[in-house]
């Protein structure tokens, strides 16, 4: 009877049959390269020779696959030789931690499950999915003691447990062997930044490392904004120092300013050096402030105008930072000498017409609640909850607009406790 | 210079836990009555075991301590990478087999200690049970670690009580530094118990587990491993006043054969009533962390081990097999403690051989991993160190097999 599907723990210690039906040794391990079939078992790796001899049998010299053994078309097999492009099943990935990307977890790799297929008249096996859970505990632990088809029998009690392997991130550090074995990034950079935050934090340092060193930098700067301060830390300062730059630039100032801020001074002052000047000032102006102060919790990513502006200055201002529309829920007003004088709700300028004066836009009753630098976390909890603000407005001594706290701040403070 | 220092203090605060309770836990209810016992019946005699006991203990931990900080994974996800589901299933099954009867102990320990006092069992365990299972199932990492901290720091009590007892100083300290050997049975089944039960195979996990759940790296490693001595020093501390205590009390008086640690306690009344209490306190505290740490241990180990999700900070949903192990060990550690007439004894002489069989695995296989290039590249270990590790490995495997030996005997005769 023909099998349509077979595992890798039924594949391991398969014999192999020559033309005449001899045997010739069992088979040890399976190998695909990525780089010519994504999913086809390229190779097996053959012990023979009461285990002394290792041979490649190639998947075009295979006539027949079953349950009892590999039977073959061709018997001019070749040495074992080491290769670089070469993902070898049982070495690479049995019983490693890979990333399931759409159920968002790390887990550990059991077994694997093979499709017998045809192809040009030989039977070649295609990688269908990773197999966790008790089922393929089950067929691991009764693997070479009791007969493949009783395994098969026993197993239909257990309910399954698998992953799609296209579904599935193999986490290797080294990136000239990602580039040989075609491991592609994507799976990973379309995830939640939150959930590859929690993915990332799950893995060991080196691997942790190497997936923020891989990855969009963009999408890192994201995920790594999600993660504690402690494995931000660590992991920038693994990087190198242009590459960390860059992923800092790309987080919020205050964000940034926090991770350098655990950081000791010679390598934060390192990865400053690397960094591009705009986005290098804000964070170096952040990083003067206590971070239990206003002025440490507070970002720069505020939109001001000046208070002789009219609605459609301040639209074309908003338009200007577009990178913040987004998140941006409060527009201030300032006088020539950048002193904070109002804040308007940036909705209020879709009512307006364009020709209004952003002044006339400010109620009588629109007090504005801020703070000052200096002015301790617990001050604008206080002023959070007995206001029931979204935003902010953070001012130095000379009532100059500083800098905004925003809620998710405050509730990253609060889960801080 | 004097900022460097500040640096290195502030990182030695910050990786302190893990290897201070894995040592503090190792002084179980088991060790106390071992303690215990050595102490009421040979005086200060078994003192200058507690020497070589830290060295083993030192060694042993630190080679865990440094592969969870370099490698960032638990000894049971090694093992499982490096050799296989097979084998990492064998390993752990016995771990909870000895782990499960470890637990049963130490709900005993609870029990007893307790009833010192005119509780009864019926209340004392059940009570314990659950708010173990609350503290791990709704707590983080992080409080649970300091109420663990904080449960260490109660351990002082053997120290206070040791000096209420007013032993004699002199023979402590002379005995502490002179190995004395007796061709006696008696005297030479207790120091195999005594060194034997020092390093258990729960602890190679937990602090490995610990250490990279903390989120301990290569870089702070040299506080850690301070943490990991300064941890194993403390113990012996611990064990140290525990013997004297014993030895003042009980051996000065009249050297005896005690039943369990509780009849020490109650050997102690005669100093005062704040000796006996100390001591029964510091059963009490030792019973109950132990019985706090070792199902969590093992529900980690376990599930790492065999890739299941695990974790305090994860829900009951998010892992299951996690949570039920725990809970499964609590209840059935708990629940044998109130059934009238169960046999503790030959449990526990049972554990003793399920222990001997499993930490020769665990120590050989921990000290072949710590030897591998690709895991600890710069880290492993140095040929000096392999030699010390590799003799405390073997004079460990040595004493636990003859512990074997002793505890088949008991078990065929009881």
């Amino acid at each position: 009877m023909a099998e349509e599907i077979l595992y890798l723990t039924e594949l391991l210690g398969l014999k192999v049959y020559d033309l005449r039906r001899r045997p010739l040794g069992r088979v040890r391990d399976a190998v695909l390269v990525p780089r010519l079939h994504p999913v086809r078992v390229d190779r097996y790796l053959v012990a023979g020779g009461g285990g002394y001899v290792w041979l490649y049998v190639r998947h075009d010299q295979v006539a027949r696959i079953t349950l009892d053994g590999i039977y073959l078309s061709d018997e001019l097999l070749v040495p074992y030789h080491a290769d670089e492009y070469a993902l070898r099943l049982v070495r690479d990935v049995l019983d490693q931690q890979i990333i399931d990307a759409r159920g968002r977890k790390v887990v550990r790799v059991t077994d694997i499950t093979f499709e017998i297929r045809q192809e040009a008249g030989h039977d070649v096996l295609h990688v269908l999915e990773v197999d966790i859970g008790m089922r393929a505990v089950l067929r691991r632990l009764l693997q070479g003691w009791v007969p493949r088809r009783w395994i098969r029998k026993l197993q239909r009690r257990v309910p399954p447990n698998s992953i799609r392997w296209e579904l599935c991130n193999i986490v290797e550090p080294d990136p000239q062997r990602r580039l040989r074995l075609n491991i592609s990034m994507e799976p990973l950079e379309q995830m939640h930044p939150a959930d590859l935050a929690d993915i990332v934090e799950e893995l060991s340092p080196e691997d942790r490392e190497a997936i923020i060193e891989a990855i969009d930098t963009e999408v890192a700067a994201e995920a790594l904004s999600e993660m504690d301060p402690e494995t931000q830390a660590q992991i920038i300062e693994s990087l190198d120092a242009g590459k960390a730059a860059d992923i800092l630039e790309e987080m919020a100032p205050d964000e940034a300013a926090d991770v350098l801020g655990e950081l000791e001074e010679e390598t934060s002052e390192e990865i400053l050096e690397e960094m591009e000047s705009a986005p290098k000032a804000e964070v170096e102006e952040l990083l003067e402030y206590d971070e239990n102060t206003a002025g440490g919790l507070m970002n720069t990513e505020f939109i001001a105008v000046h208070e002789d502006a009219t609605v459609a200055d301040a639209v074309e201002a908003l338009r200007q930072r577009q990178d913040l529309v987004d998140s941006i829920n409060t527009l201030f007003i300032i006088d020539t000498d950048d002193r904070l004088r109002a804040a308007l709700p940036v909705g209020r300028l879709f009512l307006a017409k364009p020709s209004a004066k952003v002044t006339e836009l400010v109620r009588e009753d629109d007090e504005v609640i801020r703070t000052n630098t200096g002015a301790p976390a617990s001050r604008v909890l206080e002023l959070f909850d007995k206001y029931n603000l979204l935003t902010l407005p953070v001012v130095d001594e000379e009532e100059r607009l500083a800098g905004v706290i925003t809620a998710d701040d405050i509730i990253s403070v609060l889960r801080g406790r | 210079m004097l900022k460097r220092l500040r640096r290195h203090i502030a990182v030695f605060f910050a990786v302190i836990g893990p290897g201070f309770i894995t040592a503090m836990v190792d002084n179980d209810a088991g060790g106390i009555f071992t303690y215990s016992q050595a102490g009421a019946k040979y005086g200060y005699l078994p003192l200058w075991t507690l020497a070589p006991i830290t060295l083993l203990l030192v060694v042993t931990q630190e080679m865990c301590a440094r592969m969870g900080a370099v490698t960032g994974k638990g000894l049971s996800d090694l093992i499982r990478e490096e050799f296989g589901l097979r084998t990492t299933f064998v390993v752990m099954l016995l771990l909870v087999l000895t782990n499960l009867t470890n637990v049963m102990a130490n709900f005993a320990g609870v029990a007893s200690s307790l009833e010192l006092f005119g509780i009864t069992r019926y209340i004392t365990v059940p009570a314990a049970a659950v708010g173990v299972w609350l503290l791990v199932v709704k707590g983080t990492y992080e409080r649970v670690e300091k109420v663990f901290l904080a449960a260490s720091s109660v351990y002082i009590c053997y120290v206070i009580s040791g000096f209420l007892v007013k032993p004699d100083w002199t023979q402590a300290a002379i005995y502490s530094v002179r190995p004395v050997l007796m061709l006696e049975p008696g005297y030479l089944t207790m120091l195999v118990g005594m060194v034997g039960t020092s390093v258990a195979p729960w602890m190679q996990f937990y602090l490995q587990a610990a250490v990279v759940e903390k989120g301990i790296t290569a870089r702070e490693y040299k506080e850690s491993r301070l943490e990991v001595i300064v941890g194993c020093v403390a113990m012996t501390v611990i064990a140290f006043f525990i013997i004297v205590a014993c030895a003042g009390a009980i051996h000065d008086v009249a050297p005896r054969d005690i039943q369990d640690a509780t009849d020490a306690a109650l050997g102690l009344k005669p100093f005062g009533q704040y000796a006996f209490l100390l001591f029964a306190i510091g059963l009490f505290n030792a019973s109950l962390f132990a019985a706090c740490i070792l199902p969590l241990s093992t529900a980690y180990s376990v599930c790492e081990g065999l890739g299941f999700e695990s974790g305090v900070n994860k829900g009951f949903r998010e892992a299951p097999v996690f949570y039920w192990l725990f809970t499964l060990l609590i209840v059935v550690g708990g629940g044998v403690i109130l059934i009238p007439g169960f046999p503790l004894v030959k449990m526990i002489l049972l554990s003793q051989v399920i222990n001997g069989a499993l930490l020769p695995l665990v120590l050989i296989y921990m000290i072949l991993l710590v030897n591998k290039d690709r895991l600890m590249k710069k880290w492993k270990n140095t040929r000096f160190y392999n030699f010390v590790g590799w003799t405390s490995v073997v004079i460990l495997i040595g004493l636990t097999v003859a512990l074997v030996i002793l505890s088949l005997r008991d078990l065929m005769s009881a």
